[in-house]
């Protein structure tokens, strides 16, 4: 069948990218009202299945004999701007996380690079649970069940080059669906990095799932990083780039305040933050504070990472 | 509207504050709740207190100026209840924490000077006082306005990105003491 062809059309009557795209939200919005509407229980499966169990995940990785935070807490208290400041405003905006055809793109000094659909940068990568502590520089942590695998897995099928000494990360940037990014809350994207050594440690993972189930949006759903011995705000969610570099990476809060937020930001009960003091942090579900672990309870697993440089300096 | 249904308004975040911890409904981090809602609440009260005297400006509005001690007095008690929270849940009533805090971080320290400052406000509210002391009482009195703005201090050096909301506080309390100037 030959192409249709209207030479007539001027590029005024060509409806604006921006107003597709709502009009195909629009209809997205008003099928899934219709479809709940129709079908009450079958609504109630579309909401569960973006909860759905993960399959076949090795369990026992690493676990940890302390209190598992509950879900319900770990996942309506979070720090995710580009959802909401406030802490329950990102799993309140939640559904506007776009997730279907998610990809990411692999940059810089890395062999193999290119745009990855995000089965395919999983493929081959079995699922394990990894129960770690988190703790948030603000002075709070929790214990969670992760589910990902290593990301010095990824690393090694991506291949750095000899000129690979950074690995950053960068969160999604579309203000047209993310609203904290509407305003200028931090500089967007979120960008963090680490050292390649701090990278293809084995206990810093990519996790796409926690507590069995797929990483709820405000988590950081699809993927992100967990970096145990550092504040949380090195874990960054939602990736959608990946590039190795020479030089280190500018890094957002510590592009944003300096002398609060370093590049390494290792969790140190003896470096005390202009805001908090981090000798003690409160655990969630927990009255009072508990006291702060050298790099989070993991020192004997990273502090040789560390071991020629000044801490009080490379915070 | 009489002064004891005033009282009772005043004691609304109070009460919702203890029947969301009763029924678990503060969320994660509880604590963190009571102690952002305690200075919330102070401030706000502060910001009425300094709202009333141009208020009562509008006829309609004359009679309001016979609740500004019971506001001002609900001020100090969410701020208070906030000290108190930081103290005890915060702290753990660590002396030598908390002496670290005042020295290094200058948002608790200003918080503890705006506390100071409106604490003769606050003792110096009792009737029969306030009938001994007479004028020097007005002088006193005074404190609030430099209170006030170490409490808008107080939430500026601790908001870590978002300014919207220490802004809005900031122009609220710009209107009131420019109001006060031009008068």
């Amino acid at each position: 069948m030959p192409l249709r062809w209207n030479p007539d059309l001027t590029p005024e009557e060509v409806t604006a990218e921006t107003l597709f795209r709502q009009r195909r939200l629009f209809m997205k919005g008003a099928l899934a009202t219709t479809v709940s509407t129709l079908l009450a229980s079958s609504a109630n499966h579309l909401l569960a299945a973006s909860h759905a169990a993960l399959p076949r995940i090795q369990k026992g990785v690493v676990t940890l004999d302390e209190n598992q935070t509950p879900f319900k807490d770990v996942s309506t208290y979070t720090n995710f701007y580009e959802l909401g400041s406030g802490k329950s405003t990102p799993a309140a905006n939640a559904e506007r996380l776009p997730l279907d055809t998610w990809q990411i793109s692999v940059e810089g000094a890395f062999q193999q690079t290119g745009p990855f659909t995000l089965q395919q940068l999983l493929q081959g990568h079995p699922l394990q649970e990894r129960i770690y502590r988190f703790r948030c520089v603000e002075g709070w942590s929790m214990v969670i069940p992760w589910i990902g695998f290593p990301l010095r897995d990824l690393l090694s099928r991506l291949q750095p080059t000899q000129a690979a000494r950074y690995i950053v990360f960068e969160t999604l940037y579309d203000p047209a669906h993310l609203p904290g990014q509407t305003e200028k809350t931090l500089p967007w994207p979120y960008r963090e990095g680490l050292r390649l050594d701090e990278a293809m440690h084995p206990l810093t993972i990519l996790a796409v799932g926690m507590y069995d189930r797929h990483l709820p949006p405000q988590n950081g759903a699809p993927l992100r990083l967990v970096v145990p011995w550092k504040y949380g705000f090195k874990s960054i969610k939602s990736i959608v780039r990946i590039r190795a570099s020479y030089e280190q990476p500018q890094t957002t809060w510590n592009q944003m305040a300096p002398n609060e937020y370093g590049f390494y930001a290792n969790v140190n009960p003896e470096v005390s933050h202009p805001r908090w003091p981090q000798n003690k942090e409160r655990r969630i579900g927990e009255l009072l504070r508990r006291p702060t672990l050298p790099f989070n309870g993991y020192a004997e697993q990273v502090a040789h990472l560390y071991k020629d440089m000044d801490l009080q300096k490379f915070f | 509207m009489p002064v004891f249904v005033c009282f009772l308004l005043g004691l609304t975040p109070l009460l919702w504050l203890l029947l969301y911890s009763w029924q678990g409904m503060l969320g994660a981090n509880p604590v963190e709740l009571w102690l952002r809602l305690s200075g919330d609440w102070g401030l706000w009260c502060l910001l009425l207190t300094l709202a009333l005297s141009p208020l009562s400006r509008w006829r309609m509005l004359q009679g309001v100026l016979r609740w500004r001690r019971m506001v001002g007095l609900f001020s100090f008690f969410y701020a208070l209840l906030h000290l108190t929270v930081y103290l005890v849940l915060e702290r753990a009533l660590s002396w030598e924490d908390i002496a670290q805090d005042i020295g290094k971080r200058p948002y608790i320290t200003v918080g503890i000077l705006a506390f100071v400052l409106l604490l003769p406000l606050a003792l110096t509210s009792p009737r029969r006082i306030m009938l001994r002391l007479g004028s020097t009482r007005i002088g006193w009195h005074r404190l609030v306005y430099p209170a006030a703005l170490l409490v808008i201090l107080h939430f500026f050096l601790q908001t870590r990105a978002d300014w919207h909301v220490p802004l809005l506080h900031a122009v609220v309390l710009a209107v009131l003491l420019a109001w006060r100037l031009v008068r």
